[in-house]
């Protein structure tokens, strides 16, 4: 790319060809305030907040969507620019059903903080805005109220660039314009996969996920109730942002100590099942690959991933077809309800009807799939309630903690114990590699044959990355894969996905094995996570991520004692009649109409 | 003096000027556009020979030309009647382009409300093709196609604007596009796209067989040519008129037997501007009052107030609803201007809707909500005290 000079505000800099004057001044620090523009999404220069001033030209010219020329003069603080933008953010609240005090994003809503930044004292437009148009609520996972929807198209784009789904688009035409599903359906009755990307793109509280908040502090403070919480390995990179942490910021320690101090009755870890998923699923795919090299039963390869629930409703809706390439092996979440409400129901004597079981999500998918039919037993859900992480904040916040104030502290044994190789679980490419760590391990005897653990072939943001890896010196039950090239494939993002999926439907998919995450970066950058949530917040995420799993003392899955002591005196071995009982599930072809 | 003159409906042997234009290199063509001066009749004025070189410069196997018919604007017609009755010139100035910009294929985007002229353009396409006009090798040149498609537009105003156009053209909602890239880089389907006029693309064939002298002495400096004009509201004579540019407001009225006590005058219909009697002596061209065509005639029992609103009411529902400035501000001025009706309008009133207009017109993202507010500031200054006194009270004055 060529390089070339352009003045900003009387200063000269270098550019480059193809940037456009919004890169330069973020580079340079130069503030451009910003509203449709999300570095996730496709520039569409629509909310014209970013206008500058570039001489010669008659009219201003959105920051975001011109790219820059040399020789080009430009001025951020004109008057024009300034009286412009002041009236667009007037323009915003005027059609905006202001009730910032009681808005699940007061304090961290765009359009506030444009208000704040703008220093407006009154609104020359309109009066107030009313509620006039209902709130749409059909969705299992979230509400959409367009009464604050400034139509900014993050959502809109969010659904169809990254995920493939295009659950939502723009109906209608000038001030009769909203947000909406096709033929003004509402979002419950239309192909959704709940993964909540709408809600973390959305700048305003026109998108927010539906609390259970209430309905858990209820189960905390009745006395028959033995509540129990789960926490999924993303949580503990994220949950600091909420409280000041910079992004990356481990909180492990703290957040056990906060969900004690809030009342639940055993703090457990997700990350155990997360590491019981490993040993099913890595059966499992092992199964497979005997049965497909030895001749048997054709199984379906290549198989994919199953802890991702947005993304299994995406296979349900889009590829039904190619439901029995997906593990039949249930989420982590949902493993550990099955495991708490049986075995440690049993293990403590406790009516299971009593457990409240309580997890706490990077994802608002996973709402839906804690009241999917098949993840109850005896009528009963394996998960009461979902909380996302952001939600999470709320409650402890609610109960006066300040996590700063929190000693580190462990969680409760057994269902507490994990390894890194869980802890990955929240990256994408993590449960690829736990799966590795052990199915290497298990054929050979011996360890992946990567430094350190660390099999950085799967690692990464890019949207579909591949790998192999050879097996040599194969122990004797697993000889049929000596010498085997096993071939593993990485996606996030469904949009991703669904390339990846086309070419398993089309035959031209090499790959034995697939890791599907439903989230840009995986899990650390899901639909529930604290907002904002960026391409280099991810990256710090995951950073925290993998050296949560560098400083673990165990790192692979099958070395975690409560869960071999879970097969010893429980569900005998993994895959047994058991373990298919509580742990594995079935889909529902869905298709899309 | 301006005259009256008549060329886009005058006489036309289908194939003369495609037959010049083969008989001269692609270059050469767009040479002789460009130095005619002609600019684009849609309102934008943009010079039609640069437009088809930046198209040229850009490489690709796939360029497309595109007859913009989603004649929109309120009070214009004449797009109509060049299609009905000039079909093969606005054809043949289609191929024209093609040929000078590389193109094998081309639409003409109609609007949804001219469904019925499909079936004689189509037929018209068909003749074109058996006379080897369009279709392959055209006129016996070895490897020059070019066919025409007609795709219908659903009826927003929007997708008059050429990138909005494409959008539609592509399936897609009608909404304009960034600019850069400008369809001459990357239009239909990425590719390099042209997009003109009916009554531009009339003049081509024209200006082919007589030359950019011929063209030229036409006119004005920096307009050159005649427009057509359509012309409705207070007078004897409505109707279609073709008239050189440079004319002005006054000789036209007189023209078109404009009632006597004519106060106004709209020039480039909703989104153009209005003219007072102050304003009648100013000539229509580019560097006068410029136009796509629509003049709209209100004599003295017309209510400028009415007028103003009936605009803006227009302009909300055709927003495309994108960008803020435009969508929002559309509203705003909407309910601003009926607070003179309801009594509640002041000075400041109209103070507060000329800031929101400089906004609109320096901020939107393409030239629809750029124009919107030049009725309302045209209006709203000439004819304050129509506007202040909406409400049939007093004149507000504080």
């Amino acid at each position: 790319m060529a390089e070339l000079r352009i003045t900003i505000n009387g200063a000269s800099y270098k550019a480059l060809d193809g940037m456009t004057i919004l890169d330069v001044c973020r580079r340079e620090g130069i503030h451009i305030p910003t509203l449709c523009n999300h570095p996730d999404l496709q520039t569409r220069g629509i909310c014209r907040i970013c206008v500058v001033d570039v001489k010669g030209s008659k009219t201003l010219q959105a920051a975001c969507s011109t790219p820059v020329e040399a020789g080009m003069v430009i001025s951020t603080t004109t008057d024009r620019v300034r009286k412009s933008r002041k009236t667009i953010v007037e323009l915003l609240l005027a059609n905006h059903y202001t009730d910032c005090t009681v808005c699940p994003k007061n304090l961290n809503c765009e359009l506030q903080s444009l208000a704040n930044e703008f220093g407006l004292t009154d609104l020359r437009w309109k009066e107030r805005r009313e509620r006039t148009i209902p709130q749409d609520d059909s969705s299992p996972v979230f509400i959409r109220d367009n009464n604050k929807c400034v139509l900014c198209q993050r959502c809109v784009r969010a659904c169809d660039e990254m995920q493939g789904v295009y659950a939502v688009a723009n109906l209608f035409k000038g001030d009769s314009m909203i947000v909406g599903s096709a033929f003004n359906k509402p979002i419950g009755e239309v192909v959704c996969i709940n993964c909540g990307q709408c809600v973390a793109h959305c700048p305003t509280g026109a998108l927010s996920e539906k609390y259970c908040i209430e309905d858990i502090w209820k189960a905390i403070d009745d006395p028959k109730k033995v509540v129990v919480v789960q926490t999924a390995p993303a949580i503990r990179a994220a949950l600091g942002e909420e409280f000041g942490y910079p992004a990356g910021t481990r909180v492990t320690g703290k957040m056990a100590s906060a969900l004690r101090t809030m009342g639940f009755d055993y703090v457990f870890d997700t990350q155990f099942a997360a590491d019981l998923t490993i040993m099913e699923e890595g059966y499992e795919l092992l199964g497979r690959l005997r049965s497909a090299l030895t001749g048997g039963e054709a199984p379906a390869l290549p198989m994919t991933t199953s802890c991702s629930p947005g993304w299994i409703k995406f296979q349900e809706h889009f590829f039904p077809e190619l439901l029995p390439n997906v593990s039949t092996c249930k989420s982590p979440q949902q493993m550990f309800g099955a495991v708490v409400k049986s075995f440690w129901a049993g293990k403590m004597g406790i009516d299971p009807e009593n457990i409240v079981c309580v997890s706490v999500m990077p994802c608002t998918a996973k709402k839906f799939e804690s009241i999917r039919p098949e993840m109850a037993r005896n009528g009963r859900p394996d998960v009461d309630y979902v909380l996302t992480t952001r939600e999470l904040a709320v409650m402890i916040k609610q109960a006066g903690i300040d996590l700063h104030d929190m000693k580190n502290s462990t969680f409760d044994n057994p269902l507490g114990e994990s390894t890194g190789a869980a802890t990955i679980f929240a990256a994408s490419g993590g449960v690829m590699e736990a799966a590795l760590r052990t199915a290497y391990e298990v054929v050979t005897g011996r360890e992946v044959p990567f430094k350190n653990l660390d099999i950085s072939p799967v690692r990464g943001m890019d949207g579909v990355r591949e790998a192999s890896i050879k097996i040599n010196g194969a122990q004797k039950d697993w000889s049929f894969l000596e010498g085997v090239e096993l071939k593993v494939l990485v996606a996030h993002g469904t949009a991703n996905a669904k390339k990846v999926m086309n070419a398993v439907r089309e035959g031209t998919m090499a790959a034995h094995f697939i890791e599907i995450m439903t989230c840009p970066g995986g899990c650390l950058g899901g639909g529930g996570q604290p907002l904002p949530g960026t391409p280099e917040i991810r990256l710090a995420r995951a950073k925290a991520i993998y050296e949560e799993d560098a400083d673990s003392p165990l790192r692979k899955s099958h070395e975690n004692p409560s869960v071999k002591k879970l097969y010893e005196d429980f569900l005998g071995a993994p895959n047994s009649h058991l373990a298919h009982e509580l742990l594995h599930t079935h889909y529902t072809a869905r298709g899309q109409y | 003096m301006a005259r009256k003159i008549d060329v886009v409906f005058s006489d036309f042997q289908p194939g003369s000027a495609l037959r010049a234009a083969l008989g001269m290199t692609p270059t050469s063509v767009i040479e002789l556009v460009t130095k005619s001066k002609l600019r684009g009749r849609g309102g934008a004025g943009f010079p039609t020979g640069l437009k088809w070189d930046a198209a040229r410069s850009h490489r690709s196997d796939d360029k497309f030309i595109i007859c913009n018919a989603d004649e929109g604007e309120p009070g214009t017609f004449k797009d109509k009647n060049i299609l009905e009755k000039q079909t093969a010139k606005v054809i043949e100035g289609m191929a024209i382009g093609a040929y000078a910009i590389g193109a094998s294929k081309g639409f003409i985007y109609l609007r949804g409300e001219y469904k019925y002229l499909v079936k004689d353009l189509m037929k018209k396409i068909e003749e074109l093709k058996s006379q080897n006009l369009i279709g392959k090798d055209i006129c016996r040149e070895k490897g020059f196609c070019f066919d025409v498609d007609i795709k219908l537009g659903s009826g927003s105003y929007v997708c008059g604007e050429e990138t909005a156009l494409i959008e539609s053209l592509e399936s897609k909602r009608g909404e304009p596009r960034n600019k850069p890239p400008y369809p001459a880089e990357a239009g239909y389907l990425g590719q390099p796209t042209v997009v003109n006029n009916v009554e531009t693309l009339s003049f081509i064939p024209h200006i082919l067989l007589n030359g950019a002298e011929w063209f030229q002495q036409f006119g004005t400096e920096k307009s050159t040519g005649s427009k057509l004009f359509s012309v409705s509201g207070d007078c004897r004579k409505p109707g279609i008129y073709e008239f050189e540019f440079g004319i002005t407001i006054r000789e036209l009225l007189k023209e078109i037997d404009a009632d006597p006590d004519t106060k106004a005058v709209q020039i480039g219909g909703a989104s153009g501007f209005c003219a007072c009697s102050d304003d009648f002596d100013k000539p229509i061209c580019f560097e006068g009052i410029p136009t796509g065509g629509s003049i709209i005639v209100f004599n003295k029992s017309r209510s400028m107030f009415m007028v103003l609103k009936n605009f803006v009411e227009f302009f909300q529902e055709e927003s495309c609803g994108q960008c803020v400035p435009c969508r929002e501000g559309c509203s705003r001025m909407l309910e601003g201007i009926e607070k003179f009706e309801q009594g509640r309008g002041s000075s400041k009133t109209i103070n507060d809707l000329l800031e929101l207009s400089t906004t609109m017109s320096l901020a939107s993202k393409c030239g629809f909500g750029q124009s919107v507010p030049n009725s309302f500031r045209t209006i709203a200054s000439k004819f304050k005290d129509e506007i202040l006194s909406a409400g049939g009270g007093e004149v507000w004055r504080s």
